[in-house]
């Protein structure tokens, strides 16, 4: 059993409650059920996907995000209009919550013409910056300063807004992120800083990957705030304390490092097993007692938000959605063989507007 | 017209374009209160103020990665790199990110963003300072490459490459920043992918770009003088986008063509070019295409023997005899 990532230095509120924090507290019947309608929805739809990748259907990697639903959730549903959000290759349960169709991203993941990227990017490469989205990025850390320059950008052209710069417990040690932590705190950039801790980098633990006593208070050395989530799996706690977040980046430019501690039931990658690394009764513990699903499920019915007919229609329109995401992807066409070199250059697909010369491609 | 140094040419370059579109900004390490390195953006801090002229930390992921992200949503950073050599310091950000967001998002994203800096040996400051990267950028579709090797084109590239949609890898050198020539006063622009013919000739074309292919006009006045040989004399300035229209029809006309260039010749652009002949103009040739580099080792620092490593004169000279013979 892998020891415990160290508690939070900063201990909880005592009565903390945040079903009674002001953001939760506002919250509607309907806000409240989309919300747990939109964890369900990315769970059903990464279920789909696995089965469609164990046909073979889906190439590559396929990262899921299946455990940490409440994450993603939670943080898009408090972001306003001038918020961006960038994330690594665990990125589907995101593009669902930012509002991205299964469809596009199920024919994405089938390397589809008719999916987010046409086909260009799978599973790790989604895209849609008109939903203030900018990926799904495939190496560890390297989206941290484009996150960091879509603040910068932010800030230069004076608006209000933040960007969301989502992690993994394996991407602190990078050296791109501590340059992002420095940039950000240097010039007072209001970015926040996303650390999805689940405990393993690929297949190490944090003791065994990570020095110090928590991963976000490394942002102490950069005199950034800093804030732990214990309850990852609680979709209202991680509202109220991004919200937080926000506003000190909305109202006073600053930037912070929040970690968020979750559990993936999944391998790294389905193509990991699962077995080498940790304790199958860790999951199984953090399924029985944290699942973000079920913790919230809970505490709808308890106070008669949710009944048990809304949940099942709710489940069973997900697993709908779901499946005709796969019939779509499947009967959708593949790239043409010229798609290739498309949408490698600006210039190259706007003929009529471009300026320079010569040759660009060289077959 | 007035006589600018390259230095000054980069300089009017960047303050017009600052001045024509806000979203442009000029980011580096001492660019701003150091008045540059090199003094490339010597005044600017004080003309455009600390917004558009921002220094950085020695950081060049951090901020080379900042500089594609704010390119991401619409600012056109004009990031320096001190030394072009530092590049290998941001690899990932350069070529995973600049060079494959508009594919990997099926062309939802662009990422207007100029990297630049001297890529150049021949100031004995040893092999870390001293790289020629322009083969090695240019390997990476989507993204875009020149190299000026005078004043002119300096500016004239520079402002093109400011207005670019693609992200654009702009390859200078220390040791023309100091050199003069005409530059027409205010707008005009030298389009990317656009060869330069700075000597017209029949017996060989000699083809290459960067302060080499400056040399290469002394020794094309060697070859006249010494052997009544009549060398043309082509300035590629554009890597990627490249104008093979141009090598090709010399080629055509001389049936002998030489490379030169300061990289080292293990898949250099020469090694390019030179296969792009063989492909579509073989039966032209009447001799194998020539390549000049630098001595294939990395930069040595001795100052005697950095200059005969790097391309000069004499070994141009010699090479263009040898593909004569």
């Amino acid at each position: 059993m892998t020891k415990k990532p160290a508690p939070s230095k900063k201990p909880e509120v005592a009565g903390y409650n945040a079903r009674q924090a002001p953001i939760n507290a506002k919250l509607g019947q309907d806000e409240l059920i989309a919300l747990y309608r939109d964890m369900v929805r990315i769970r059903r739809f990464e279920e789909r996907c696995l089965r469609s990748y164990q046909q073979g259907k889906i190439g590559g990697f396929l990262h899921l995000y299946i455990g940490q639903e409440s994450i993603a959730v939670g943080v898009v549903s408090v972001m306003g209009k001038n918020d961006h959000i960038i994330t690594a290759y665990r990125d589907h349960g995101h593009a669902l919550a930012v509002g991205m169709g299964m469809n596009e991203m199920m024919a994405e993941n089938y390397g589809k013409y008719t999916g987010c990227s046409k086909g260009k990017g799978g599973s790790m490469h989604y895209f849609d910056p008109s939903r203030n989205f900018w990926g799904g990025h495939g190496i560890v850390g390297g989206q941290i300063p484009l996150g960091t320059g879509l603040a910068y950008a932010l800030k230069y052209k004076g608006l209000k807004g933040c960007a969301l710069a989502f992690m993994g417990d394996g991407a602190v040690n990078q050296g791109a992120v501590h340059e992002s932590y420095n940039l950000a705190a240097l010039w007072s950039l209001p970015v926040i800083f996303v650390i999805e801790n689940n405990g393993y980098s690929m297949g190490t633990s944090q003791e065994r990957s990570s020095a110090g006593p928590s991963l976000a208070q490394r942002a102490e050395g950069y005199g950034m705030n800093w804030d732990i989530i214990e309850n990852g799996h609680d979709v209202l706690e991680v509202r109220d304390k991004v919200a937080a977040a926000i506003k000190l980046a909305h109202d006073k430019s600053l930037p912070s490092v929040l970690e968020i501690r979750t559990c993936r039931y999944r391998g790294h990658s389905v193509a990991d097993p699962d077995t080498t690394y940790r304790d199958k009764k860790e999951i199984e513990e953090y399924k029985a007692t944290k699942d973000p699903l079920m913790v919230f499920q809970h505490q709808l019915l308890a106070e008669k938000t949710l009944t048990d007919e809304v949940i099942a229609k709710i489940d069973e329109a997900a697993r709908a959605e779901a499946e005709t995401s796969a019939q779509f992807a499947e009967a959708s066409p593949f790239p043409t063989f010229e798609d290739i070199q498309k949408d490698v250059y600006w210039e190259a697909d706007n003929p009529a507007d471009r300026k320079s010369q010569g040759t660009l491609f060289f077959n | 017209m007035p006589v600018i140094t390259y230095r000054e040419a980069l300089r009017h370059a960047m303050s017009e374009e600052i001045e024509r579109d806000p979203n442009v900004v000029l980011m580096g390490e001492e660019v701003a209160q150091f008045n540059g390195a090199y003094k490339i953006s010597d005044g600017m801090l004080a003309k455009y103020g600390p917004k558009r002229i921002v220094d950085t930390p020695i950081s060049e992921a951090g901020f080379i990665g900042l500089g594609v992200g704010a390119a991401m949503l619409g600012l056109r950073p004009v990031m320096e790199l001190m030394f072009f050599s530092f590049y290998s310091v941001a690899f990932d950000q350069i070529f995973n990110n600049a060079a494959n967001i508009r594919y990997m998002s099926g062309g939802l994203i662009n990422c207007p963003i100029v990297i630049r800096g001297p890529a150049n040996g021949g100031t004995n400051v040893g092999a870390t300072h001293s790289h020629t990267p322009e083969s090695i950028a240019a390997y990476h579709p989507g993204i875009k490459v020149v190299v000026p090797s005078n004043a002119y084109d300096a500016k004239g590239l520079m402002k093109s490459a400011i207005r670019d949609n693609d992200p654009v890898m702009f390859l200078e050198n220390t040791i023309l920043y100091g050199e003069s020539m005409e530059v027409p006063d205010g707008e005009y622009l030298v389009p990317l992918g656009q060869a330069s013919i700075l000597r017209e000739g029949k017996d060989l074309s000699i083809i290459g770009h960067g302060r080499a292919i400056q040399m290469a006009l002394k020794a094309a006045d060697l070859l006249k003088e010494k052997h009544n040989i009549s060398a043309e004399v082509i300035d590629l300035r554009s890597i990627r986008p490249l104008d093979e229209e141009t090598i090709l029809n010399s080629v055509k006309k001389t049936n002998r063509a030489l490379y030169v260039e300061e990289s080292k010749p293990f898949c250099s652009v020469g090694a390019m070019v030179a296969a792009i002949i063989s492909d579509k103009a073989f039966d032209y040739l009447d001799a194998p295409v020539k390549r000049l580099n630098s001595i294939d080792a990395p930069a040595i620092y001795s100052m005697p023997l950095e200059k005969l490593q790097l391309p000069n004169v004499d070994r141009i000279y010699q090479a263009a005899l040898e593909t004569l013979k």
